[in-house]
Parts: structure tokens; C-alpha cells; sequence
């Protein structure tokens, strides 16, 4: 495949699903909560504007009320929200130190190889494109998995559980040109409560651990202790 | 039709009011009226759907089957008795400084709210909207498994929240994938409805499905307890109120199997062979195995029987991904008794562990003598759910066992072994709490046993005979599934 032949949307959305990638990785080495927070706002962004591209290029209406959605939820609401609460718990001047970031990464790399080889049957149905762009979604999933179980922090989980959300959005543009309207705003919607929730929960776990380290959660085992 | 969205208007507004009024004295008889009232609307749509077919609404928004009418209705039913019980169960936690009036109108709105995400889960025809009303039913019950704000009721709810909203992720790519691979046939505005899917199951990408199945079955499968995605599930049910324990092992672990189903009966048909069952298959089984295991291992009288539940929801997942008539109509029987008997169980456990005092099961003792009723509605209940006769659960792994010899003979020692070693779990944990002297101080308390009566009645009646329009029901259920009949 030459990228310079092909169209100039198919180009525009390949750079994109890099970049969305690369965010990914970024946020996977990052110690930094507010820094974290700002990796994932730009990742929004990304989306929003790949969002408008698909809706303008494709001459479909319906996904700029997504694009909107997107913005409002992924760049300004859920940063916003998770920002505060980081102010409020004074933890920006913490630096998490992950444990081996090496391994971390390279599992990271890993699991994008990973994404390629389990999606590669797709290619006799479709394009090399899709093929790219699906694999840098679910690669966009597993990051966010990789995200929560390498950090502490409860603020790093919400951003690797809404990065998960950002991925499975990027596959429902790039594949299928957005899903039917309905779904989308029931998926907008799940979104907005469970940025809410978040919100309460981080009130409550303070409350009741004074931290919002999650390793501090620990009474509760499988079997007896 | 009418009656799918009264259905649906119904628990919506119940959300609204109970939001503003949950707090008032008596609440809890209204809740167990708009139960009571929606336990109608779905007799009402049951008989219709018994009469005329499948139904199908206007913008084929809805879809109402004999395989999903039959679950609504025992969504309702339980849901009903359920809303018994919490009524007095409720107030006696208020008595006891447990729970403050804003607390309480939170139960009470989003246990409709659950109800309306299990109704809209179950009767819907698009497969997107029922991803959504899945989510919605964990943000539903999530705030309710920390209701009483202990340290560990946050941590349970928090492992609650953050791994089902994972898993459930995982079903969303899955179902993207479905809708790529749909959407190339043509018509993508409705390539997400079943009926469109089911019509065009053949013309589906078999690649692209057995891929989208692995995602959809590990996010429902999450919500189904299926080990190793199981976590979640006995902190969620031991940590919250327990009528919410009853609803979620009674409903909400059922309708996600439902989902499972479903998407089984669409790769099914497109690649024609037998992957996704033997995928069903192998998770169902650990899941039943370890379960089993891990039920001798538990302190917490909740945890034991939600790893009970585990147990079962495995065996269950084995069955329906054995396929064939005769396993697919034990399974569909497994369903209903398991939720009658479980949430009869889950009552039982409330009023058990009120009277004690704590939920430690060592601290447990003299049952029968404290309180006759509650001790030896325990014991029935857990002999039926061990699945000794006469009671379904004896007949419906029967027929399990029985489908597994005809089939796949090499497995049944292992599942013969799984319910030995589930009934020993058990039983050596229930035997000491029900007999035994009582400790000092131990008195009767408020109870309402009917709903766990007519529970563990119907599951007794479903072991001595299957009514035959239940049967025929299932026989038609059976036919849909497994696409031959019994």
C-alpha cells in the first residue's frame, strides 16, 4: 500500500489513527495526573476532529451532532471534572513512579502487534485501511486496559476507562461511518452518567480511605485471609 | 405493543418519582404495586405473543419472541416478590440508622431504573440499544451496591463499576464489528436490528463474526459472572442491600446470558459451524467448576451463594452453547429455576442476617430454633438450589447431564464431580447455621417469607410437572434457539 496514492481522505484518516495511537502511548509512560489528563483531553480533540472530517468528507450530518458530543464530553467536561479533583486532592505535584515503564511500554508495542494479527482476517473482506484503522482502535482498548492496570491512581483509571470509550468510538467512525444515530446518543449518554458516577465515587472513596489510591482498596478477597 | 411501552412509561416514571418522593413512610407498598401492575402488562403481552406470534413493532423498535417473552415475564415476577420483601427490609434498615431519607429515594428510583434497563435490554430489536441499556442497568445498580457508604461496600461497588464498564466495553467492539460486517451488505441504518441480522445471517462475513462473537462474549460474559471475569460479582452481591442481591442474581446475570444467546443464534447461522459454542462451552464449564470449588472457601453467608450463582450461570453458558434441542430446553428451564430459587434464597439470606446480626456465616448458628420459618426456608432452599428432587433444579441438570452423555460423553464425570463437589460447599456451611443451639440474645425478627413460599413452591411444581403451556412455550423457545425441535 503507497499512502500517496490514495485519496486525500484515506490519508487524513490514516495520519489520525496514528496520532491516536501515539496519544495512547503517551499516556501509557505518563506519571504526571494533570499531564495525563491533558494527553487524554488532546486525544478527545483528535477524535472530534476526525469526527467532523468523516461527517464533511462522507456528506453525513448526522455525525457532526457526535462531533459535538465528542467535544463536549471528551475535551471539556470529563477533563475538566477529572482535573478538579486532582487540584482538590493536591496530587499534581505527585509523580507516580510506575514500576518498570520498560516493560510497560514494550507490552504496550506488544499489544499493538497483537491488535494487527488478530484482525488480519478482516483484510480479504476490505482495505488495508480499514484493516489499519480497526487495529489502532482495538489497540486504542487494550492501551487503556494496560493503562489501568499499570497505575494507582483512581483519577488514572477513570482516564484509561474513558480512553477505552475513545477507541471503541474511533472504530464506530473509521469502520462504519458512525453507528445509527440512536445508539450513539445511548452510548453519549452511558458516557455522561459514568462521568457523574465517577465524580461521586471519587467523593466517596475519599471519604472512606482518605486517598484515591486504589491499592489501598484491599479488604475484600476471593477466599479467606 | 401497547403493552411494551407501558411497560417501559411505567418504570421510567417510577424513576422520576421515587427520585422526589422515596423517602416517605409506606413507599415500599407503591414500589411493590408498580411491580405488581408491570407483572400484569407482561402476562398480558405473554398471552398475546402465546396467541398471535412474535410481534414486531411498528418501527421495529421492539421485538417480543417466545424466547425473550417467557424472560420478561420472570423479570417481572421477580422483580415483583423481590419489591415484597424490600419493602419491610427497607424500613427495618432505616429503624436501624442504616440508611437516610436521601438514601432511600435513591434505592427506590433506580431499582425501577434497573428495571427499566432489564426491560429495554430484553424487548428491544437493535442490538446497539441493548449495549446501551446493559450499561445502563450496571450505572443503575452501582450507587445501590455502595449504599451504605462502608469502606468495603465502596471498594465492592468501585470493582463493580470499573470491570463490568471494561468488559461491557469489549462487548461494544464486538458489536461494531457485527455492524461493519452487517453494514456491507447494504440498508446500515437498520443493520443493527435482530430481524434484519437474523435474515441476512448467512450473507454475513464468517471471519469478521467469530471475531466479533470473542468481544461480545467476554463483555456480556463479564456481566454473567463467567470466570475469570468473575471478580466483580460476589463482592457486588455481598457488600449491597440484599434485595439487590436477589434482583441482580435473579435478573441481571440471566438477561446477559440472554445476550450471549442471541448473538450465539446469529454466528451460528452465519458460519455455520460450531465455534461459538464450543467457546460457550469451555468458559461455562470452568466457570462451573471453579465456582464450585471456591464455594468451600467462603466466610460471607452473600458470597457463598453468589458463588453459587457463578456455578450455575456456568452451567448454564455449557448448555446453551452445547446446543441442540434437548440442552438448549434444559437450559431455558435451568433459567427460570435458578432465578426462582436463588432470589427465594437471597430473601432467606436478608432475614438471616438480620436476625444474627452479621453476615459472618461462623457467627451463624441455631436457625430452626431461633426462627423456624427462616431457618427451614434456608434449608429447602438450599436443597433445591444443590439440586436434589423434587424440586426443577434436580430436573433441569438432569436433562443437562443427559444432553452431555448423548453428546459429549467424556464430559459428564466432570460436570457429575462439579455438582458433588458444589453440594458438599454447600451443605457444609448451611448443615451448622440452621440446626444447632442459638447464641444468647438471638430473637425472631419482622419476616415476610411469602414471596420465598411461592418461589421455592413453583420451582417444587416445576420438578413434579412442567405445565404443559410452560412446556409448549419452551418447546417454541427451543425451536428458535436451536433451530430443531425437542
Amino acid at each position: 500500500m503507497n499512502i500517496e496514492s490514495q485519496d486525500f481522505y484515506t490519508q487524513a484518516i490514516l495520519s489520525m489513527s496514528a496520532l491516536v495511537g501515539l496519544t495512547s502511548f503517551l499516556m501509557l509512560g505518563q506519571g504526571r495526573l494533570l499531564r495525563l489528563i491533558f494527553v487524554f483531553a488532546i486525544q478527545g480533540l483528535l477524535l472530534t476532529l476526525t469526527t467532523s472530517l468523516a461527517a464533511f468528507s462522507l456528506d453525513n450530518p448526522h455525525l457532526y451532532i457526535s462531533a459535538v458530543l465528542t467535544f463536549a464530553l471528551k475535551v471539556i467536561f470529563i477533563p475538566w471534572m477529572l482535573q478538579k479533583q486532582v487540584l482538590a486532592m493536591n496530587l499534581h505535584r505527585d509523580v507516580e513512579a510506575l514500576k518498570n515503564n520498560t516493560a510497560v511500554m514494550l507490552g504496550g508495542a506488544s499489544l499493538m502487534v497483537f491488535s494487527y494479527y488478530v484482525l488480519q482476517p478482516i483484510i480479504h473482506t476490505s482495505s488495508m485501511i480499514m484493516l489499519n484503522a480497526l487495529a489502532v482502535s482495538l489497540s486504542v482498548v487494550l492501551l487503556g486496559l494496560m493503562l489501568m492496570i499499570s497505575h494507582r491512581q483512581a483519577v488514572a483509571h477513570v482516564v484509561g476507562f474513558m480512553s477505552i470509550e475513545n477507541g471503541l468510538f474511533f472504530a464506530a467512525i473509521v469502520a462504519t461511518n458512525g453507528m445509527p444515530m440512536v445508539v450513539e446518543l445511548g452510548v453519549a449518554f452511558d458516557v455522561l452518567v459514568a462521568a457523574i458516577l465517577f465524580g461521586i465515587f471519587f467523593l466517596h472513596i475519599r471519604t472512606s480511605i482518605d486517598s484515591l489510591d486504589v491499592d489501598m482498596m484491599n479488604k475484600l478477597h476471593e477466599v479467606d485471609k | 405493543m401497547i403493552a411494551v411501552y407501558l411497560l417501559l412509561l411505567l418504570s421510567a416514571a417510577g424513576i422520576l418519582f421515587f427520585g422526589l418522593m422515596g423517602h416517605k413512610e409506606d413507599i415500599g407498598k407503591l414500589n411493590t404495586r408498580i411491580n405488581g401492575v408491570s407483572l400484569l402488562i407482561t402476562i398480558w403481552l405473554a398471552i398475546s405473543v402465546f396467541n398471535n406470534g412474535t410481534i414486531l413493532s411498528g418501527g421495529k423498535a421492539f421485538l417480543i419472541d417466545s424466547f425473550n417473552v417467557y424472560l420478561i415475564v420472570l423479570t417481572a415476577f421477580v422483580g415483583f416478590t423481590t419489591s415484597l420483601f424490600s419493602a419491610p427490609y427497607m424500613a427495618h434498615e432505616k429503624e436501624l440508622g442504616k440508611l437516610t431519607d436521601s438514601r432511600l429515594k435513591l434505592y427506590y428510583s433506580m431499582y425501577q431504573g434497573f428495571m427499566l434497563a432489564m426491560y429495554l435490554v430484553l424487548t428491544t430489536n437493535n442490538m446497539g440499544i441493548m449495549w446501551v441499556a446493559m450499561e445502563g442497568a450496571t450505572l443503575a445498580t452501582v450507587l445501590l451496591v455502595s449504599l451504605y457508604r462502608t469502606p468495603e461496600s465502596i471498594e465492592a461497588a468501585w470493582k463493580y463499576f470499573i470491570l463490568c464498564g471494561v468488559g461491557i466495553a469489549q462487548a461494544l467492539f464486538g458489536t461494531i464489528l457485527l455492524y461493519y460486517a452487517a453494514s456491507q451488505i447494504g440498508d446500515s441504518e437498520n443493520a443493527l436490528l435482530w430481524t434484519v441480522l437474523y435474515e441476512h445471517a448467512t450473507q454475513l462475513n464468517p471471519d469478521i463474526l467469530e471475531i466479533a462473537f470473542v468481544f461480545l462474549l467476554i463483555g456480556y460474559g463479564t456481566k454473567i459472572g463467567l470466570v475469570p471475569l468473575h471478580n466483580w460479582l460476589p463482592d457486588a452481591h455481598s457488600e449491597g442491600p440484599t434485595p439487590m442481591s436477589a434482583v441482580l442474581s435473579g435478573l441481571l446475570l440471566n438477561d446477559a446470558l440472554y445476550a450471549v444467546v442471541r448473538n450465539k443464534m446469529l454466528v451460528d447461522g452465519a458460519t455455520q459451524s460450531h465455534i461459538a459454542g464450543y467457546l460457550m462451552m469451555g468458559f461455562g464449564l470452568v466457570s462451573f467448576l471453579v465456582a464450585a470449588l471456591f464455594l468451600h472457601r467462603q466466610k460471607d453467608i452473600k458470597r457463598l451463594f453468589s458463588y453459587s450463582s457463578i456455578e450455575h450461570m456456568g452451567l448454564m453458558t455449557f448448555a446453551f452453547g452445547m446446543g441442540g434441542s434437548l440442552a438448549t430446553f434444559a437450559a431455558l428451564l435451568h433459567m427460570t429455576v435458578h432465578s426462582l430459587v436463588k432470589s427465594a434464597i437471597f430473601v432467606t439470606v436478608g432475614h438471616t442476617a438480620q436476625i444474627a446480626g452479621t453476615q459472618k456465616m461462623a457467627q451463624i448458628r441455631g436457625l430452626i430454633k431461633t426462627q423456624p420459618k427462616v431457618g427451614w426456608g434456608l434449608l429447602i432452599g438450599t436443597v433445591a438450589i444443590a439440586g436434589f428432587p423434587p424440586f426443577g433444579v434436580f430436573t433441569s441438570e438432569f436433562l443437562v447431564l443427559l444432553a452431555t452423555m448423548h453428546n459429549y460423553p467424556w464430559l459428564t464425570p466432570l460436570l457429575l464431580l462439579g455438582i458433588g463437589i458444589a453440594f458438599a460447599g454447600l451443605f457444609r456451611h448451611i448443615q451448622p447455621i440452621v440446626y444447632g443451639e442459638k447464641p444468647e440474645g438471638q430473637s425472631a425478627i419482622k419476616a415476610n417469607l411469602i414471596p420465598v413460599m411461592v418461589h421455592l413452591g413453583f420451582a417444587l411444581w416445576l420438578g413434579l410437572a412442567i405445565p404443559s403451556f410452560l412446556s409448549d412455550w419452551f418447546s417454541q423457545a427451543t425451536l428458535l434457539i436451536s433451530g430443531s425441535a425437542l
